[in-house]
């Protein structure tokens, strides 16, 4: 089964994750910047991060014959931090016209905080003036509603955003419709424990449909599955989905909205 | 999907999540001590398995969702817990 894999934060993954990707139909990983785990010190920090995401971590990828694409910001966890952020999102143009680099991401809200929302919005702007694609991380478990609401907000109030250009990530039954109703493109994120499963997935897709939609493995350093999208393809198989429509959810979808951006090339 | 085959596929692992929650709930009360403001959240969510309404995954998902509308002045760390603490944990 052919996939993308449109949301994996391989940085933290080892490289039999490359392997086992690849050997189950990965086309191709996008990587957006995220929270290490620990809070960086310093904009340098940051620097030699968007050097790994767009120079190391592409020539990693391509031993396993996988093309690799990144999105770069300062992630929401580490927002509250105005000044830093500041600095951080200074960095990013001279990153941003590198081969692999596909837009803005992953930005949003982590506790939905004044200070989360000024760096989303130094994001935004960002973005709407170097003409770059958008991908949006929603807050986590109760903070969620709140966030995808005031996140939608932000994008709603500027005349320069396309909806149609940015994907809300992580999306659940409780979010979204308001996604989807405001005409942005929606991710679901599969995880074992939070967020959702495989089932809840399809459930969503039976419910909202196949269009503006993708699924991802958010594969990072904590409880999360490599192979969650080629897993849940399977699980639509047993479900009766025919191989076209599955085709088109972990396909044809995440080149649809990420060939957006010339840069990304139909693996 | 029919019913059955919805059952065939899902009724064993529902089966067994069902006995995990129930099993849970039978440990928090052997436990000793007070709850928090979490296991009156979760039981909240509970009830709303068996009201026969339709979207109960969502419903679970709102009423575990803080509900209010402004930011919150500064964030108080990175993480969640999993449901709203309500007015008067603030």
């Amino acid at each position: 089964m052919r996939y993308i894999e449109p949301h994996g934060h391989m940085v933290s993954r080892v490289t039999d994750d490359y392997q086992d990707m690849a050997m189950a139909g990965c086309a191709c990983i996008c990587e957006p910047a995220f929270w290490a785990g620990f809070d960086r010190r310093s904009p340098e920090g940051f620097y030699d991060y968007f050097c790994q995401l767009t120079e190391h971590e592409p020539k990693r990828a391509a031993k396993f014959g996988v093309p690799h694409y990144c999105w770069l910001c300062i992630n929401p966890k580490e927002s509250e931090d105005v000044r830093l952020a500041r600095d951080v999102v200074a960095l990013i143009p001279q990153f941003i016209d590198r081969p692999n680099v596909l837009g803005i991401g992953e930005i949003g809200l982590n506790k939905n905080s004044r200070n989360e929302l000024q760096v989303l919005e130094m994001h935004v702007d960002l973005a709407a003036r170097l003409d770059q694609l958008i991908l949006v991380h929603t807050p986590h478990l109760e903070d969620k509603l709140k966030g995808t609401r005031l996140i939608l907000d932000v994008l709603k109030n500027d005349s320069r955003i396309k909806p149609e250009r940015c994907i809300i990530d992580h999306v659940e039954e409780h979010t979204i419709e308001l996604v989807l109703n405001s005409g942005f493109w929606a991710g679901m994120t599969l995880y074992p424990e939070s967020k959702c499963t495989p089932a809840r997935a399809i459930d969503m897709l039976d419910n909202f449909g196949t269009e503006r939609i993708w699924m991802n493995s958010a594969c990072d350093w904590g409880v999360s599955v490599p192979l969650a999208v080629p897993r849940t393809g399977l699980e639509m198989r047993r479900r009766g989905w025919l191989a076209e429509t599955i085709d088109k959810v972990v396909f044809q979808n995440p080149a649809r909205f990420m060939g957006q951006c010339p840069k990304f090339k139909i693996p | 999907m029919t019913r059955t085959q919805v059952l065939d596929l899902y009724f064993m692992e529902a089966r067994s999540k069902l006995i995990d929650l129930a099993a849970f709930l039978d440990r928090v009360d052997r436990a000793e001590g007070e709850a928090d403001f979490r296991l009156r959240a979760f039981r909240d969510a509970v009830s709303h398995l068996s009201d026969g309404q339709p979207a109960r995954a969502k419903n679970i998902l709102l009423s575990l969702s803080d509900p209010s509308t402004e930011p919150i002045a500064t964030a108080p760390g990175k993480g969640a817990v999993g449901a709203w603490p309500g007015t008067e944990a603030k």
